[in-house]
């Protein structure tokens, strides 16, 4: 059969060709799951809007409300041209508007911008995915911006709309409450990885390369040189500059001298610290300390500085800082994250009794034909001992009308003339460089030292709150025998400064900063609670570095833990977490009747004696055969059926059941003929 | 090419799942990260770069979420396809160049439903969205659905496996398998239309008349239950009134012109696939016309006859013509 053959032979080869499988083609994009995409957009994208330039933010909103009209209607999305012209125009826009592409700010924004163009092409599903995928990598830049609890729990919700949307994408149309539940039902299994991996992860700390220039742009602090006006304008700020938990008792209000720089160098306007001449060897200070001492732990907001603020004087630092020569702690490296430190302070000591004729000349260096006036003044004093010089100068501050306040006059070329003699009105900086000066020009050695004086503890975890509005600048001068002593000429002028506070040393209608002035009880209780929720966040979720890391697994019984140990004990946690996912997560069966189980139980047993239940055979209708089959089983049988029946058709009695397990034992034992008959 | 097969076979099971029905256990079910997954694997990656950078704990903390998030959706996506029930069912005939469609019961034994359940073939050479079927069950549900191939030629078509997968819920993973349940179905040859031959035609002086046709109208009868409807006298049936009961067409036996549908008919210089269409065509044809019709292939001959029946044992034969019986 030739014919049939050859339809053999093509079937064969065709046979071969049938293997191969075509490319699968793309999936297209539900229509209804472009909501869930441009809320995912809008939920990723949108908290930057605070940050971003307005017309970007603008072109941003514009673009999504675009999309969502498109959508609406169902129209076409706009061609590739023109997508590519708003792409282009954006990056140049950004790249113009912050004179790079690289860096924080400008990156953040071009993520946007994609954030917001790649919706105009989305075709397929797999666009829609880039766009999820993009999300989530958004979600990390707000943390460039902030760390706060609020932050946190915003993101939270939007890794639960960013699942969801790609539970939408994968899963077709399902009712919100039902996709809803499915994201929040994998974001708590996921959970206990996150924990497991948060501890053990082996932290490393960065940063791996070099930071762009912004990255730690906008953290405030003390200033690194100070002319009138740069700690009164500190003083408008209500953010924490850091906090302090003592080991035992809080030291008297009037020792709470934080220190920060000092300044030795004055130029007639601005004090600046002196640099050190390159080579010269670094003069340890020398502390001779007597009476109390203070331990305490210090949390230091970022300040992009080195200056540890020690309470003074430190005699006991953390590792990687020193003593500078004049006595402030440093650290080895600028602080550009919160971080802890823990020291000891005494508040009774005695500093550089001898030091070098250089430090004190230079101790003694003012500008020349500046401030006649006041050069005057003191050359009227300088005859007097040190020691009377200085109480002379604060007499004067005291006696005199002298005035407290944050807006005090602008000062022309002679400002220490014109605060003296004429405005007589001025912040801290004011009094202490008025108060070197002074000295100075008499013939006394002396600094500036700025730093914070004060803080406020909450008692809801007894940290001393230390904030930015605590900034002060005081004074120090060398007296022969005694060392470096810290005169505070503010204290003169407003005692209630060093004892209550800046609020209560302050004139009403000063412009302080809300947080500080607005002391309702409950206000400050509200306050109170809500620092030291932050301040364990702070310290349990964002200050989490390796040290700490280091610290909490000792602490667990984990000493030195290196992170091969460390990598192994994460993957045996994570496979126990993964078990218990897998358990809770087992398709659960459906649970059999215990009435039927019971009742299964007892046809089961009747089988064994001979008599087996058709699967059709109701009951009532089984037991009328067993009536007739086996006499001696009928009676029983036709009791435990009658509960069954009940049990399953009738009113349910809890009793019934129990009674229908009974049968099963009171059925007659087997006996031997019975069962060679069965 | 072998080894590979041979690997395959293992590693996959593809072997026939002569049981019914079909359940899917752990060693039949295969996962892997799907083109979405890896990328965001490599998000992830990036991201843990910028955390670690710009000290980010909250990053930290974000990042491991998310891949505790990566490995929950694996667990899931394996749960989605674990303990499915298959019960197989029977496919109808069709002509080549249609959708064969195999019917097929799911079975969702769990209290959580189960969605995006992608059905396909695995050898299907036409791939496309048409042939992929995606089912979605509630909890402790059932469902029917028909696993379409696109049908090229005639004879008997075996399927292969089933490519049944799911990316639910994240489309991180792709989990797989391959059921391959005891399915065949006959492929009629695509009917071409082409002009029946003449009745007259078909008369040979060899062929044995068939004595049971029923192209010769004889009168009429009043309807039985057995009777055809295609045989009700429906002229006759609108003039009587309604309780009447219907009549139909009685035909006489014995009939002196039959219609032959024979191979030496078609062109004899053209394909055999096309003679074999051609021969469908004139079956479909004719039974449409409801004519008497046998039908001769070389080496083969049915007699004419009537009906449904006839009709697919007529396709049926042309189907499998060269083939060897399976």
């Amino acid at each position: 059969m030739g014919i049939g053959q050859a339809a053999c032979r093509r079937w064969r080869c065709t046979v071969k060709a049938r293997r191969k499988v075509g490319p699968r083609p793309a999936v297209a994009l539900d229509h209804g799951s472009v909501p869930w995409l441009l809320a995912v957009a809008l939920a990723t994208a949108g908290p930057h809007f605070w940050h971003l330039p307005w017309w970007l933010s603008l072109l941003v909103g514009g673009t999504l409300l675009w999309r969502a009209w498109l959508w609406h209607g169902r129209r076409p999305l706009p061609p590739r041209a023109l997508l590519m012209v708003l792409m282009i125009g954006s990056i140049a826009a950004i790249g113009w508007h912050f004179r790079t592409l690289l860096g924080k700010d400008a990156g953040v924004a071009l993520l946007v911008v994609f954030m917001a163009l790649k919706p105009m092409e989305m075709h397929r599903r797999r666009d829609a995915v880039v766009v999820v995928m993009l999300g989530y990598f958004l979600l990390l830049t707000h943390y460039l911006y902030s760390e706060s609890i609020p932050t946190g729990l915003w993101l939270l919700a939007a890794i639960a709309l960013l699942t969801a949307a790609l539970i939408r994408l994968h899963g077709g149309s399902q009712p919100m409450t039902v996709i809803a539940r499915q994201a929040g039902l994998l974001l708590a299994q996921a959970l206990p990885f996150m924990l497991i991996l948060y501890l053990l992860f082996p932290r490393v700390s960065g940063p791996l390369w070099g930071l762009p220039q912004d990255a730690y742009s906008g953290l405030s602090g003390l200033p690194k040189q100070m002319s009138p006006g740069s700690i009164s304008q500190l003083s408008q700020s209500g953010a924490i500059a850091f906090r302090s938990r003592f080991a035992d008792e809080l030291p008297e209000k009037s020792d709470l001298y934080w220190r920060g720089p000092v300044f030795d160098e004055y130029d007639g306007l601005t004090w600046r610290s002196r640099a050190l001449p390159a080579g010269s060897p670094r003069q340890a200070p020398v502390i001779e300390s007597s009476g109390r001492s203070y331990t305490y732990v210090s949390i230091l907001e970022a300040s992009n500085e080195r200056w540890l603020l020690a309470l003074d004087v430190a005699t006991s630092l953390p590792p990687d800082s020193s003593l500078a020569p004049t006595l402030e702690a440093l650290s080895r490296q600028a602080l550009r994250v919160r971080s802890r430190f823990s020291f000891t302070s005494s508040p009774d000591y005695r500093a550089n009794v001898t030091e070098t004729p250089i430090a004190l000349q230079q101790a003694l260096a003012l500008p020349a034909d500046v401030n006649p006036r006041a050069r005057a003044l003191a050359s009227e004093w300088s005859s007097r001992p040190p020691k009377e010089i200085a109480e002379a100068a604060l007499a004067m501050f005291r006696q005199e009308d002298f005035h407290y306040t944050l807006r005090p006059p602008l000062l022309g070329r002679d400002a220490m003339d014109e605060f003296l003699f004429v405005t007589r009105r001025g912040f801290c900086e004011h009094y202490a460089s008025a108060f070197v000066f002074l000295m100075r020009a008499a013939g006394v050695p002396a600094r500036v030292v700025a730093g914070y004086q004060g803080g406020e503890v909450n008692p809801v975890d007894g940290y001393l709150t230390v904030r930015q509005s605590d900034a002060h600048a005081w004074a120090e001068i060398w007296l022969a025998g005694e060392g470096w002593v810290r005169f505070d000429p503010t204290a003169a002028v407003a005692p209630s400064r060093i004892e209550q506070g800046i609020v209560a040393a302050l004139p009403a209608g000063e412009p302080l900063p809300l947080i500080v002035q607005f002391d309702a009880d409950w206000l400050r209780q509200m306050r109170n609670r809500w620092e030291a929720a932050n301040n364990a966040w702070n310290q349990w979720v964002l200050g989490y570095n390796p040290q700490r890391q280091r610290e909490v697994l000792s602490r667990l019984g984990w000493q030195a833990p290196d992170w091969q140990s460390m990598t192994a004990s994460l993957a045996v946690l994570c496979g126990m977490a993964l078990l218990i996912v897998v358990l809770w997560t087992l398709p659960r069966r459906r649970a059999v009747d215990p009435v039927q189980r019971a009742w299964q139980a007892y046809c089961a047993q009747l089988a064994r004696r001979g008599i087996s239940r058709a699967g059709w055979e109701g009951p009532l209708a089984f037991a009328q055969r067993v009536a007739r089959e086996k006499p001696d089983l009928a009676a029983l049988t036709s009791e435990a059926a009658g509960y069954y029946a009940a049990l399953r058709y009738g009113h349910r009695e809890a009793q019934a059941l129990r009674l229908l397990q009974q049968c099963i034992h009171r059925l007659p034992p087997i006996t031997r003929q019975r069962r060679q008959r069965a | 090419m072998v080894l590979l097969d041979a690997f395959q076979r293992w590693l996959f099971r593809l072997a026939r799942d002569r049981q019914s029905p079909i359940v899917l256990g752990q060693r039949r079910i295969f996962i892997i990260p799907t083109g979405a997954g890896m990328l965001f694997a490599i998000v992830l990656a990036v991201m843990l770069v910028g955390a670690i950078n710009y000290n980010l704990s909250l990053g930290h903390a974000l990042i491991f979420l998310l891949a505790g998030v990566g490995v929950v959706a694996m667990v899931h996506t394996f749960y989605n396809l674990f303990g499915l029930r298959l019960t197989p069912g029977r496919a109808q005939p069709v002509f080549a160049g249609d959708l064969a469609h195999f019917p097929l019961q799911l079975e969702n034994a769990r209290r959580q439903s189960r969605h995006a359940l992608e059905f396909s073939f695995a050898e299907q050479p036409v791939a496309s969205v048409a042939t992929v079927v995606t089912a979605d069950l509630p909890a402790e549900g059932t469902a029917t659905i028909t696993v379409p191939w696109a049908t090229l030629r005639r004879g008997r078509l075996d399927p292969g496996r089933i490519t049944l997968c799911t990316r639910y819920p994240l489309g991180l993973f792709r989990a797989w398998s391959y059921p391959y349940p005891v399915w065949s179905v006959v492929i009629y040859p695509k009917p071409i239309r082409t002009p029946l031959p003449a009745p007259s035609a078909a008369a040979h002086a060899d062929h044995r008349h068939g004595n049971q046709g029923q192209e010769d109208f004889a009168g009429l009868r009043p309807r039985q239950i057995s009777d055809p409807t295609r045989h009700i006298a429906w002229k006759a049936v609108a003039r009587r009134s309604d309780d009447q009961p219907h009549l139909v067409k009685q035909f006489a036996g014995g009939a002196s012109e039959e219609l032959w549908l024979d191979w030496s008919l078609t062109p004899a210089d053209g394909d055999p696939e096309d003679r074999l269409s051609i021969l469908a065509g004139w079956v479909v044809a004719a039974d449409e016309q409801q004519a008497c019709y046998g039908l001769a292939l070389p080496g083969k001959r049915i007699a004419p006859a009537q009906g449904d029946g006839h009709r697919a044992s007529c396709l049926q034969t042309l189907a499998l013509y060269g083939e060897s019986a399976p």
